[in-house]
């Protein structure tokens, strides 16, 4: 080792002279006040010596063993500092070994004295103004204050904004953007010929007590919390329950539950004194994190990197901040250390995953009565089958297994296999058999039938026919009523873990221990006490908080606009874009906190301001000088979000199911795509009746096989927080539209639907329901004689008219329902039907 | 411009800091949309063609994926030493670093029953259950020097596609999409094929992750509707097919000349590709125009080899047609049990078909443009496994060194690059991360790995990650 390295400067080191400018010049760029890569920082005696989140890097009088020098002399495999630039030369290498050696003698200098950190000066770090909305000089365009700040910086620019859109456009888009359906005919009818004032005032508040409102806005949220049905990875396990968590955010949207409280649920609900069931549930928000089962996969890597992922994805959502950068060093462009993304990680470390009973109303009646008859079923049914006998020396042999990892390489793998598929395997193991809850005895029990194969061989399991006994208790329990029940993270006051630093994420390298804590380059944080994921939660939405309020408005805009205020919605840091109306996003920020972070509110504010009502329609002048539509001088066309693009093909098709809430669905999915699951393991029963016609965001999202419609318009993939979506356009969105047996059977219920209602011009009724508006002289005329082709054609092919519209409609001939079908069809992937203008 | 994307680049954590103000983001939104790499431009067509960093041979990826980590030991890397330990443990001074999925570092070792003969003028090494495979010694780069970090099956799988074992990033295929566009005018830009069972990563593996899903891998299936919603529904015949779609043309035309917005004539393009698509689709799957001989060297129409060699003609009929990334993916080699069985089942499958893409791609004259992966995500370690105890051995993963090959599209045949310790264990001599292979993969085909980058959450994302250099020994 010591050959390797630069010989020792003979002559004794002046620290002043020789090391400090080094220090200055090579590493204070990384390793200074203002920041501290790793956490070391090498412009200060007292932290130089501490040394980096890894431990010292300086040994006073042992060079040798500095990991200082050795990183500069590059004798660390694969790392040599500094990382860029020319290597230290071999002369400062020495001079650095003798210094070392000499002591590390670090005598006090003008301005090594500890500096204090620098507040950063990032637009988005800065206390919310409460602006005023500034004067306009037209003065009559103006209907609430958002309209002031769009104004005034279009005045500016000498642009006028655009004239409000027609009201067709306007109630076709404003009902998309709160419902995510498209309004029924008779809505827009009755809109046209309101004209009262403040008509579309009451359209809105109409839609926003609509319950089609709180599942429009729970999908923005799912996409922010990763929401899936199943546990990701190779086995990819479905989740039976993550769809309570899902209710419970549909009912907060339509209950306008405050944002603040919204919050604190979600990320410590279970911390709340007395907390109820549903602010348990609210804390399924963490539940979202992917599960590797694996073999050979660590459970204890896979609890770091969830606890990981929680703290990361809370930094996205509340904080609008890549906080996730710092679990592997501190982050490159934002003020955010890893220590101080530990401390966030150890607000999450000691929550662990639990299932609680979570009735929905109406289920727990049942239940009480019918539960001591299926307790004795269950029974009688595991005493049959001689369970009660085999599974106590089945638990005591896997508790030898455990403490001998290598010597039964059966019972080994029976041990991983209960790790893996049976949560809290080893605390149920460690409970006596007495002090089990119901539902952890019941797991266990189960998870013996299924896995007792592994250590006794398949031959003499089959002998137990613990196939039939699995079969009966599912049965059984099938023919019971049950609980919903929710997926949730609480704490155990048994179980506290200490939190560390991660060196470069690595769950096995363990640095500094660190306490639960913010970044505190953010407002003040000062906790009664200990600091508990509750404190945290608090400070989120604290008034004095810059980014959450921000955030969460922002996000909101995008939604209605297309795009944010801050267009880069998942980063507020250094590397985001600027918000276009910096004062406006305050405004909003600050009314909606003093509002009581009421939702609704906002939401209402922002569809009935002037700016949202503006048409669509392109400005060829304007547009050339704002492409990104960054002054707002008019509204957007945006292609709907995939799930709008199911929901409004069924709901024009009048084939929607519109219930709310409630249980995923499986509607029926094209060969072979579950196929490519691992090994073919996902299974996919398709849901009756009318279950296959529920709204998007209830299909089950299985995520190593997502439901394909949902994937070619720009689903997220559930893996990290989405805080925006793409909006592609692809040719397999057309044939989607055009082939799915989904989009063909709309095709033929809205030509059934055209038939059955249209005793007038039958034409105008199709663009009516599908479009909200008539067609043009031109168009009707095109769509005539496409019909009247169709008629012709189908006329000479009987076989095709009874395969397009198979059924029987009173009154109608084949031909005749088979082309309505036909143009039907075509209407439904027109650009505008996919499209709110 | 590539001057100072270049040049910005090389500044640009300096530029940051200067400009936190967010200069910087705007001077790279200006730099990317003037490199037409930005995909949020709607109105272009976001796989028209574009032109690489710099010149290259290769335009064309074949990526043959080998799901569940085949034994490198008992295919591409012989180990006679390993005869020795056969059936003891490995001392405690080699397992102490090492991390296994299912077996305990002390297993015991397991020689390889395999026999290898040297083939072609370079006399390269390769198993007696892939002969068709060491017959193409010459056009063979076989890198014996592969590590990477993870060791389960999906995260392993996220490190080869995406560059990183956290979910959610683009893909390989979809990086290469980005970066090229589509040469093929009827056909997507990337193209799965899938044979044998399904992989542990599923569609993660040709996802598009954060770049438009224009850029993910569309599921070619080798019978039945090639892609999804392929097929006109029931009644609807081509010449219908084409009535309805100039009717939803006329209509989105209207609609642009009245809203002036541009995205519906990207729409409009997206149907007629889609409907070209439809003859496109099922003419690739029509193999009577290939030769007796040509179907007869793939092993088309015998079993075992009949689904993987469908796949490797199609993979041939595709590249000739223009797209740009062809996965095949087959599962599983995962053989912790059953080793020579279930090794030999995978072998028979694959080896001709592989081979015969080789020689049919030379005879053609693609090879050259045309790079050809053939890599499963990790390898298979040196000890055994047993899971009960009366079954045949089997290996269990092992991430620290296995085999990858290369051939055509600018990588030098007929050599080995890297070498493993006497049995296996580790890497003895020029280790190859798997980032370098994704970084020389798109050197081949003119992109440099550190300058395609897509934004996302504040930070430029490569496939590279932070790390990867080009493998200059892999190359003519």
């Amino acid at each position: 080792m010591a050959v390797a390295l630069a010989a020792s400067a003979a002559e004794p080191v002046d620290f002043a002279r020789d090391i400090a400018p080094l220090f200055e010049k090579r590493c204070h760029a990384c390793h200074g006040p203002r920041t501290q890569m790793n956490g070391l920082r090498l412009d200060d005696r007292a932290a130089a010596l501490k040394g980096g989140n890894g431990g010292p890097v300086l040994v006073p009088g042992k060079s040798a063993e500095s990991r200082l020098l050795r990183l500069v002399a590059g004798l660390e495999d694969k790392k040599i500092m500094p990382p860029a630039g020319p290597r230290l030369t071999q002369r400062e290498v020495g001079l650095l070994r003798a210094w070392i050696d000499q002591g590390a003698n670090w005598p006090d200098l003008p301005g090594t004295a500890s500096a204090p950190t620098s507040r950063p000066t990032h637009w988005s770090f800065q206390p919310i103004a409460r602006p005023k909305p500034p004067p306009t000089r037209n003065e009559t365009w103006a209907r609430n204050p958002i309209d002031r700040f769009v104004l005034a910086r279009l005045e500016r620019e000498n642009i006028e904004p655009s004239p409000e859109a027609d009201r067709r456009t306007l109630i076709r888009r404003v009902t998309f953007d709160l419902t995510g359906l498209p309004p029924a005919p008779a809505d827009v009818a009755a809109f046209l010929l309101d004209n009262r004032p403040e008509a579309y005032e009451r359209v809105v508040d109409r839609l926003l007590e609509s319950p089609h409102y709180g599942e429009r806005w729970a999908r923005h949220w799912l996409d922010l919390a990763r929401y899936a049905d199943s546990d990701g990875y190779e086995k990819d396990y479905v989740r039976p329950h993550a769809w309570r968590w899902r209710h419970w955010v549909i009912e907060s949207f339509n209950q306008d539950k405050p944002f603040n409280q919204f919050t604190i649920e979600q990320i410590a609900g279970d911390l709340l004194p007395n907390a109820t069931v549903e602010q348990r549930i609210a804390t399924g928000f963490h539940r979202n994190t992917l599960t590797n089962r694996e073999g050979g996969v660590n459970i204890e890597q896979f609890r770091v990197e969830q606890v990981i992922d929680r703290a990361a994805t809370a930094g996205t959502v509340w904080l609008g901040l890549s906080t996730g950068c710092a679990q592997c060093h501190d982050h490159k462009y934002d003020p955010i250390t890893q220590k101080e993304f530990y401390q966030l990680y150890a607000f999450f470390n000691n929550a662990d995953e639990y299932e609680i009973d979570a009735p929905l109303a109406g289920e727990m009646g049942p239940y009480l009565q019918k539960l001591p008859e299926y307790r004795r079923k269950r029974d009688e049914l595991l005493s049959k089958y001689r369970v009660s006998e085999l599974q106590g020396p089945w638990e005591a042999r896997m508790k030898e297994a455990r403490a001998n990892p290598g010597r039964w390489t059966d019972w080994d793998h029976a041990y991983d296999a209960l790790q893996k598929y049976l949560d809290h395997a080893d605390r149920i193991l460690n409970l006596p058999v007495e002090k089990r809850s119901r539902k952890w005895t019941d797991a266990i029990t189960d998870h013996f039938v299924i896995n007792y194969h592994r250590v006794i061989g398949k031959d003499e399991w089959k002998e137990l026919k613990f196939t039939d006994l699995r079969k009966q208790l599912n049965e059984l329990k099938d023919s019971y009523p049950r609980l919903s029940e929710a997926p949730i993270i609480a704490e155990d006051p048994a179980i506290r873990r200490k939190s560390n630093i991660h060196l470069r994420g690595d769950w096995k390298r363990k640095g500094a221990e660190v306490q639960p804590g913010v970044p505190g380059f953010l407002h003040g944080f000062e906790p009664a006490g200990p600091a508990t994921r509750l404190d945290f939660a608090a400070w989120l939405v604290s008034p004095r908080n810059p980014l959450t309020a921000r955030v969460t408005v922002n996000r909101f805009w995008q939604e209605f606009f297309g795009r944010g205020v801050v267009r880069t919605s998942d980063d507020f840091g250094a590397q985001g874009e600027k918000p276009t109306h910096p004062e406006l996003l305050d405004w909003l920020a600050g009314r909606f906190m003093d509002s009581g972070w009421r939702v609704k509110a906002l939401h209402r504010l922002i569809v009935t301001s002037a700016a949202y009502r503006q048409s669509s329609r392109a400005r060829p002048e304007i547009d050339v000088r704002d492409a990104a539509h960054t002054l707002l001088a008019r509204q957007s066309r945006l292609r709907l979000p995939a799930e709008s693009v199911r929901d409004a093909a069924l709901s024009v098709s009048e084939l929607l199911y519109p219930a709310i809430g409630g249980k995923s669905v499986r509607p029926p999915i094209p060969k072979g795509v579950v196929e490519l699951s691992y090994g073919g393991s996902v299974k996919w029963p398709e849901s009756e009746g009318r279950d296959r016609y529920r709204r998007g965001l209830y299909i089950l999202f299985q995520r190593t096989v997502p439901y394909p419609m949902l994937m070619n318009f720009d689903a997220p993939d559930a893996n990290t927080a989405a805080c925006r979506r793409e909006r592609s356009n692809t040719p397999l969105q057309a044939l989607n539209l055009l082939n799915d047996p989904v989009f063909v059977e709309a095709a033929q219920a809205l030509a059934a639907r055209v038939l059955r209602e249209g005793s007038g011009d039958r034409v105008d009724r199709l663009f009516e329901i599908a479009l909200a508006r008539t067609p043009s002289p031109r168009e009707r005329e095109w769509v005539e004689a496409y019909l009247h082709k169709q008629v012709q054609l189908l006329e000479r092919n009987p076989k095709q008219a009874e395969e397009l519209f198979p059924l029987d409609l009173p009154g109608h001939a084949r031909v005749e329902t088979a082309a309505w079908t036909a143009l039907s069809s075509a209407v439904l992937n027109l650009d505008e039907f996919i499209t709110r203008e | 411009m590539r001057f100072q994307e270049h040049l910005f680049i090389e500044t640009r954590r300096d530029f940051f800091r200067k400009s936190l103000g967010g200069v910087g983001t705007m001077a790279l939104a200006h730099v990317m949309a003037q490199d037409g790499r930005t995909a949020d431009t709607a109105e272009a067509n976001p796989l028209a063609p574009r032109e690489p960093h710099f010149a290259a041979k290769a335009k064309n990826v074949i990526f043959m994926f080998q799901e569940g980590g085949p034994s490198q030991i008992d295919l591409y890397d012989p180990k006679p030493a390993l005869q020795k330990w056969h059936g003891k443990p490995l001392p405690e001074s080699m397992t102490k670093d090492l991390t296994l999925a299912f077996v305990k570092p002390d297993a015991k070792v397991l020689g390889s029953e395999r026999k290898f003969t040297r083939h072609g003028k370079s006399g390269v090494e390769y198993s007696d259950y892939i002969p068709h495979i060491g017959s193409r010694a010459d056009d063979i780069c076989l890198i014996r020097s592969m590590f990477t970090e993870a060791f389960n099956h999906h995260p392993g799988q996220s490190l080869l596609f995406s560059g990183s074992t956290q979910f959610g990033r683009p893909t390989i295929g979809a990086w290469v999409s980005y970066g090229l566009g589509s040469a093929s005018e009827n056909l997507p830009g990337f193209v799965v094929l899938s044979s044998g069972r399904g992989t542990s990563g599923g569609s993660m593996n040709w996802a598009s992750g954060f770049l438009p899903s224009t850029y993910q891998g569309v599921v070619f299936r080798n019978s039945g509707d090639p892609i999804l919603y392929l097929q006109n529904p029931p009644g609807v015949s081509g010449e219908t097919q084409r009535a309805r779609l100039d009717l939803i043309r006329q209509l989105n035309q209207e609609r642009l000349a009245l809203t002036g917005d541009t995205t519906i004539s990207s729409r409009i393009h997206s149907y007629e590709l889609a409907f070209r698509m439809q003859s496109a689709g099922p003419e690739l799957l029509d193999f009577s125009k290939e030769s007796p001989a040509t179907l007869e060297m793939y092993g088309v129409n015998k079993e075992p080899t009949h689904p993987y060699a469908v796949n490797c003609l199609l993979a041939r009929r595709m590249v000739e047609s223009g797209v740009r990334f062809v996965m095949l993916a087959h599962a599983s080699w995962d053989d912790h049990q059953e080793l020579s069985k279930k090794l030999k089942k995978n072998c028979d499958i694959t080896d001709q078909p592989a081979a015969a893409l080789l020689r049919d791609l030379k005879q053609r004259g693609l090879l050259e443009t045309t790079l050809v992966v053939w890599a499963g995500e990790f390898g298979r370690t040196p000890m055994g496994q047993l899971e009960r105890i009366d079954e045949d051995p089997g290996r269990d993963h092992h991430p620290n060194c296995y085999s990858v090959w290369v051939a055509g599209g600018g990588v030098r045949g007929g050599q080995v690059v890297g070498r493993t310790d006497d049995i296996g264990l580790q890497v003895a001599e020029d280790k190859v991360h798997v980032h370098d292979l994704q970084a020389t993969l798109l050197h081949c085909l003119g992109l440099d790995h550190t300058r395609l980058t897509y934004r996302h959450m504040g930070r430029d994302f490569r496939l590279t990650d932070v790390a990867g250099s080009v493998v200059g020994k892999m190359l003519v």
